[in-house]
């Protein structure tokens, strides 16, 4: 497995495409901090930008990936080695490069604008995490599209609603839902709503960093335990695990009982 | 030089007459081993103007009476203990100072508003520098005027509502100055109610269980260079006129009832040069007309301006509004009020002409925050990418937030 990570991990490293999107994050980076000049609010644009793009990309990239590696994949089957440790691996090298990518381009700039030295430390790690986290989770979502649909167009199309369903559909039908079923009381289900997206779920983790003096102007009492405590925390990031291994795990027993 | 010696003759005699009268009055000294052992037997043998210079060591007395023009100078911070009996001080004569005491343990009633040091219908008092600890209300002053509170420490250890005190507290009180106190642990730091032309400068007032400040029918008041931090409900004022707020801090009041200031009924004031940061809502307005907000700065605020009901000609120039979750809230789609050269962090514009203001205007009220104010739980989308969609859909053509309601000369740059 290591082997087919590493050797997937290297292509990806060499290809145009990783060097694109570590390109993009790099600009983004410093046009974001040359136009604010100041690294706490370029943090929180960069929030908001990280949970609809990253998505976004680590999808369209996965698949690409997925339909472009399909007659290495072939290849590969070919020989004496275990069907998870082969999917396994280029899911990891995808993931992983992508990632890095991230992690870099959208570093190097912060570092060199002085990141270390300031208090905003915590919120950009926080930020790099979920970004991670989106990456692996949106990856492994377009696995499964990929291995499920022979046809690429098909594939491609699915992908983008995908995303376009957790990053826009979702919270126009949680807006109408919360709207017109206003005279009911509706904190648990808006906590539970928003455990169901990923994309949501990094954004409830973004606002207890960045509008915790708003949320808490909220009376529930439910709200006020998730928000107020460590709890809201801790629960949101057990989600996001769970939501990067529950794909992951589809893929593999997909991957394992597919006929190729 | 003839002039220069004419003078300083006049100075001379200025001074002597303004020491004169203190040469006259005895100093009574009060400890353990003096002739006098209690504050008490201090003031029975006091003449006027006498000073009781009383030395350090714990005094175990309540309901000390001072119907005299005395000095209490407290040497090194004696302890005055009122085992928690009832009333401390009770002053009910004019000129009056009390200075460097430590009074401790308060009684606590449910029925009479027993205080630290109460001042009863007196003027030309001065309070300065005591500390207060395990009250119930520190100074009170009631119908009194042209007195000093200058320099106390107050800590409080309240824990209920019902039980516990305000620390400064004027009731029918006028030309009072509060100022440089710090007050900490009690009900409502400072308080004031009927009380016209105080002054309250430079305090500061912290995690306090309900307000920081708190007045009500209380004209031409001015308030400087306060802070107000981390109090239950941060600062409320109600139903007064001529009010002028310069150079506060409130900072750090969150929960969801709590503001950084909460103006009720407030009509022709100048709120100028405050700062707001991070309060789940800066200020909340209600009722209050022609008002001048300038030169304020809201930080990291959850709602920075919140407007309800009818506020009428209010006006918003030159202020900053950085990184708030919201900058500014309606719960109608009327507006009278003006904003103008204002700086908003989320402004979008552009400025080709290079004159410092934007060239479009700004809609600084958002249609999620109408949607917030209806359905409260809403606020879970928060800067989801679908509520950025339609808050660009509403400004580009505005349905429910107010149509006049803009910045037309939006500031490029920060304003302080």
């Amino acid at each position: 497995m290591l082997k087919i990570l590493k050797y997937s991990f290297k292509d990806l490293i060499r290809s145009r495409w990783s060097y694109v999107y570590f390109l993009f994050y790099l600009l983004l980076g410093f046009v974001l901090l040359f136009l604010n000049n100041d690294l706490s609010k370029a943090v929180i644009t960069l929030m908001n930008i990280i949970v609809v793009l990253v998505p976004l990309i680590a999808t369209i990239f996965g698949i690409m990936y997925y339909y472009n590696s399909r007659e290495f994949i072939e290849l590969l089957l070919a020989q004496p080695l275990k069907r998870s440790s082969i999917f396994l691996g280029l899911y990891l090298g995808v993931a992983g490069s992508l990632t890095l990518s991230l992690v870099l381009g959208l570093g190097l700039p912060f570092a060199l604008y002085g990141l270390f030295k300031s208090g905003d430390i915590l919120n950009f790690s926080l930020l790099i995490v979920i970004g991670a986290f989106l990456t692996f989770i949106f990856n492994g979502l377009a696995f499964n599209i990929g291995i499920a649909n022979e046809n690429r167009i098909k594939g491609f199309g699915y992908a983008v609603l995908l995303w376009l369903f957790l990053a826009v559909i979702y919270d126009g039908l949680f807006l109408l839902a919360l709207i017109v079923f206003e005279e009911y009381p509706l904190d648990t289900f808006s906590l539970a709503a928003t455990v169901f997206n990923p994309i949501d779920l990094s954004r409830i983790l973004i606002l207890l960093e960045l509008d915790i003096s708003a949320l808490l102007g909220y009376t529930g009492a439910i709200f006020k335990a998730f928000f107020g405590t460590r709890i809201g925390i801790i629960s949101a990031t057990i989600m996001l695990l769970i939501w990067t291994l529950v794909p992951l795990w589809s893929f593999i027993r997909r991957a394992n009982k597919k006929d190729f | 030089m003839i002039q220069i010696s004419k003078h300083s003759i006049y100075f001379l005699i200025v001074a002597l007459l303004m020491i004169l009268p203190q040469c006259q009055a005895g100093i009574i000294e009060v400890c353990d081993r003096c002739e006098v052992k209690t504050i008490k037997q201090g003031i029975a043998q006091a003449e006027d103007q006498d000073t009781l210079l009383i030395k350090k060591g714990v005094y175990k007395e309540f309901n000390i009476l001072i119907d005299k023009p005395i000095s209490l100078i407290g040497d090194d911070f004696p302890i005055v203990d009122g085992q928690e009996k009832g009333e401390i001080f009770r002053i009910v004569s004019d000129n009056v100072r009390i200075q460097g005491l430590a009074i401790v343990n308060v009684g606590v009633s449910y029925t009479t508003d027993y205080a630290a040091i109460r001042v009863v219908r007196s003027s030309n008092f001065q309070i300065e520098e005591n500390r207060f600890e395990n009250l119930f209300f520190g100074i009170f002053l009631e119908k009194s005027s042209k007195g000093i509170v200058k320099g106390n420490r107050i800590m409080g250890i309240a824990r209920d509502e019902y039980n516990s005190g305000n620390g400064v507290h004027l009731w029918y009180s006028n030309n009072i100055l509060v100022t440089d106190n710090q007050i900490e642990g009690v009900r409502d730091g400072i308080y004031l109610e009927f009380s016209d032309t105080i002054r309250i400068r430079g305090n500061e007032s912290r995690k306090n269980l309900r307000y920081g400040l708190h007045f009500m029918f209380s004209n031409n008041n001015q308030y400087t260079d306060n802070l107000f931090e981390n109090n239950g409900a941060g600062v409320a004022v109600m139903f007064s006129r001529q009010i002028r707020m310069t150079g506060n801090r409130f900072r750090k009041n969150w929960g969801p009832a709590s503001y950084g200031m909460l103006l009720k009924e407030i009509n022709d004031a100048e709120i100028i040069d405050n700062l707001f940061e991070e309060n789940t809502v800066g200020i909340n307005i209600e009722g209050s007309n022609r008002i001048t907000y300038q030169g304020n700065r809201f930080v990291s605020n959850g709602w920075a301006v919140k407007v309800l009901g009818a506020c009428y000609t209010n006006r918003f120039l030159g202020n900053d509004f950085l990184y708030n979750s919201f900058d500014l809230s309606y719960n109608s789609n009327i507006n009278d009020n003006l904003f103008e050269g204002n700086y908003w962090s989320n402004y979008s514009g552009y400025d080709l002409d290079m004159d410092g203001i934007g060239d479009v205007p700004h809609r600084p009220v958002k249609l999620f925050s109408y949607i917030v104010n209806r359905t409260p739980e809403t606020l879970i989308l928060l800067r989801s990418l679908f509520m950025d969609l339609i808050d660009f859909s509403e400004r580009v053509s505005p349905v429910f937030t107010p149509d006049n309601l803009v910045d037309a000369k939006p500031k490029m740059r920060v304003v302080q």
